[in-house]
């Protein structure tokens, strides 16, 4: 249940001159069907260093939903990336690109895994605070969260 | 830019979580074990570099000697894996209650040109108080990741910063220096615990 690239850039073309509604299957998965669970964040020390956001995106529609980005005030350059860690145990971490959520499906952002990683913070993320952050999908659609900003050695969503 | 697509879990996915997992244990603990493929650290006594600690006081390996040690690298700019670890680290520190009283933690920096002291002491405040941060010039971090058979590297990030790729592992060493085994990042509570208090137990007398 993949949306190609092509796929979507047809769709993109078709909405554009206003022909979707001539199909009769919906062509593209709506962004709107996308809930979000547990997000939570770190406090930061000072705003040169980048921060982290974490949450479980879930995909409660019949068509797959694609993430092409993220938005916030907080920073200048938030993206997704993903931690990955090889045999010899080294970590790193990269872009991750699109994500793809399959229908019913969901994506874990976590400690280790995946990350919304917001570089050039504007503003220190203080403990105790909250911050939205705007998920953007491949129809356009978008879904915006309200994370709160948890301690620097928080754990996850409940501490 | 780089556009790799990402397999996210559906509802089938479950399955290959549970393969995913038991891979996971047997590579980590199980008969696939590869750490025997990886270089074991230096025995403390034996390591040869020097650094300064989070208050400012001059520190090298063979000032651990004496008690057991768990030593882990990173850098305070670190967003996801250094504060996953060093609060991970600092629960261990909790369930070994009094038993932490007798363990050096060290957390060592790769990244010499942004970790001071002032930033390392700033960063290591917020977690467990035994953590002992150590900063350096970056041919004594050479140095020390190359005692520790770890491993770091520089990398540029899109916004003009830059990361550092670094080891993630936890180093175990006993009482007398001896190197005892690693806990490998995303290892659970469960197993990570035990191997702390094997380090704490094992001395001279049971190790040649
Ligand atoms: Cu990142």
């Amino acid at each position: 249940m993949r949306l190609t690239a092509k796929n979507t850039l047809l769709a993109g073309v078709l909405s554009a001159f206003g022909l979707t509604a001539i199909l009769s299957a919906p062509v593209l998965a709506g962004g709107n069907d996308v809930v979000v669970e547990d997000a939570w964040s770190r406090a930061s020390i000072g705003s040169n260093r980048p921060g982290v956001a974490y949450m479980t995106i879930r995909n409660t529609g019949n068509e797959a939903v694609t993430l092409t980005s993220i938005r916030t005030d907080l920073a200048r350059m938030p993206e997704i990336h993903q931690t990955s860690t090889n045999a010899e145990g080294v970590s790193s971490m990269a872009p991750a690109g699109e994500l793809e959520i399959a229908p019913g499906g969901f994506v874990a952002l976590e400690p280790g895994g995946l990350h919304a990683m917001l570089m050039r913070l504007q503003r220190p993320m203080i403990e105790g605070e909250r911050f939205t952050l705007t998920l953007i999908f491949a129809d356009g659609a978008e879904k915006t969260v309200n994370v709160p900003i948890f301690g620097i050695a928080a754990r996850g969503p409940e501490s | 830019m780089q556009r790799r697509r990402v397999l996210t879990f559906g509802s089938a996915g479950l399955g290959a979580i549970g393969l995913t997992l038991f891979a996971g244990w047997w590579q980590v603990d199980g008969p696939g074990a590869a750490q025997s493929d990886r270089l074991r650290p230096l025995a403390l006594s034996d390591m040869n570099f020097r650094m300064v600690d989070h208050e400012g006081i001059t520190v090298t390996p063979q000032s651990l000697v004496g008690r057991a040690t768990m030593v882990f690298f990173g850098f305070t700019y670190c967003p996801d894996v250094c504060p996953t670890t060093l609060s991970d680290i600092s629960l261990w520190l909790d369930d070994l209650g009094n038993d932490a009283d007798e363990l050096n933690v060290v957390f060592i920096t790769v990244d010499s040109e942004r970790d001071t002291v002032d930033a390392m002491a700033d960063y290591v405040s917020y977690f467990h108080p035994a953590i002992r941060g150590w900063v350096g010039v970056s041919d004594q971090i050479a140095q020390a990741a190359d005692d520790f058979r770890a491993n770091y590297e520089k990398v540029p990030l899109e916004d003009g910063d830059y990361t550092m790729n670094h080891t993630a592992s936890v180093f175990l060493f006993n009482p007398t220096g001896e190197f005892v085994s690693t806990i490998d990042y995303h290892e659970q509570r469960e197993f990570a615990v035990p191997k702390i208090r094997r380090a704490l137990k094992s001395g001279a007398d049971t190790t040649s």
